[in-house]
């Protein structure tokens, strides 16, 4: 299989990831693509305990995530590609597009400067133009926090 | 203080201060409607540079997490996860202990109420 999900959830590996998504789309494997938590021992002991053990976690940088990307896309594992915020991923796009064909909007929660776009989603009017640039270079974005609710799409942000 | 997931943290708090009669002893905090920073930021307001107990909910997850990356450095605050009334009920009547002390104790408190009656 391959990545068969990438995700900008701010809150990172948590419940929602694990159980809402991991079971339901049957991931086994978890890429969080965050420099300071690749760099962390101890943050990254903090999220393998909220993950189950049939699923395997890696931290890398978004440099590596960069290079690794064709392998996890072909190596037999259900991925789930995950950041932090909307620049690593739209980093992750850039390098690659063949992959990060597709972004779920999972949680990226209020913080100054930010509006209100739907209860789990938060984003300047700037982090909302970098959405539409993508989407308008050929990804499609949709917001939705767990599978069991409807997606939404990004037009109906604001 | 108290650092739970959605209205956890203000429920605990608040039974926890109807059965001992005792308030102001417990702050709770939540992480509804936040990102990591101010998650970050609500912690280190609410803590104030103070001795502190941190009750967490769960041992992982984004409580957690923020609490240990602003505080685990810190001498005399002590974390204890999985918080339930039974530990927060043990501490507001013994919060004039150390923050370990109290953290221990408290901690025992709560695991010895887990039962299977």
């Amino acid at each position: 299989m391959s990545i068969v999900l990438c995700r900008i959830d701010d809150r990172l590996i948590h419940g929602q990831v694990v159980i809402g998504w991991g079971r339901a789309m049957g991931i086994d494997l978890i890429i969080l693509v965050d420099d300071q938590v690749a760099a962390s021992d101890w943050e990254q002991e903090l999220y393998r305990m909220a993950v189950t053990p049939e699923i395997e976690v890696r931290f890398v940088t978004v440099a590596d995530a960069a290079r690794q990307m064709p392998e996890w896309q072909s190596n037999g594992k259900r991925g789930l590609v995950l950041t932090g915020d909307l620049e690593t991923m739209a980093a992750l796009r850039a390098s690659s597009p063949d992959v990060v064909q597709r972004i779920n909007l999972g949680g990226i929660h209020h913080r100054a400067g930010r509006r209100e776009r739907l209860p789990f989603v938060y984003l300047t009017d700037q982090e909302l133009g970098t959405l539409r640039s993508l989407e308008a270079g050929g990804a499609v974005i949709t917001a939705q926090d767990l599978p069991t609710t409807a997606p939404v799409a990004l037009r109906a942000l604001g | 203080m108290v650092v739970c997931h959605g209205p956890l943290a203000g429920a605990l708090v608040q039974a926890a201060e109807q059965i001992s009669g005792l308030g102001g002893a417990l702050i709770p905090v939540s992480n509804t409607g936040c990102d990591r920073d101010t998650l970050e930021d609500r912690i280190l307001a609410a803590v104030g540079g103070h001795p502190a107990v941190v009750f967490v909910d769960l041992a992982s997850g984004s409580c957690l997490v923020a609490v240990l990356k602003r505080l685990r450095t810190e001498q005399l605050v002590k974390v204890v996860t999985g918080v339930n009334l039974a530990m927060l009920v043990d501490f507001v009547f013994h919060r004039s202990l150390s923050p370990v002390e109290a953290a221990t104790r408290a901690a025992a408190a709560g695991e010895k109420s887990i039962r299977i009656p």
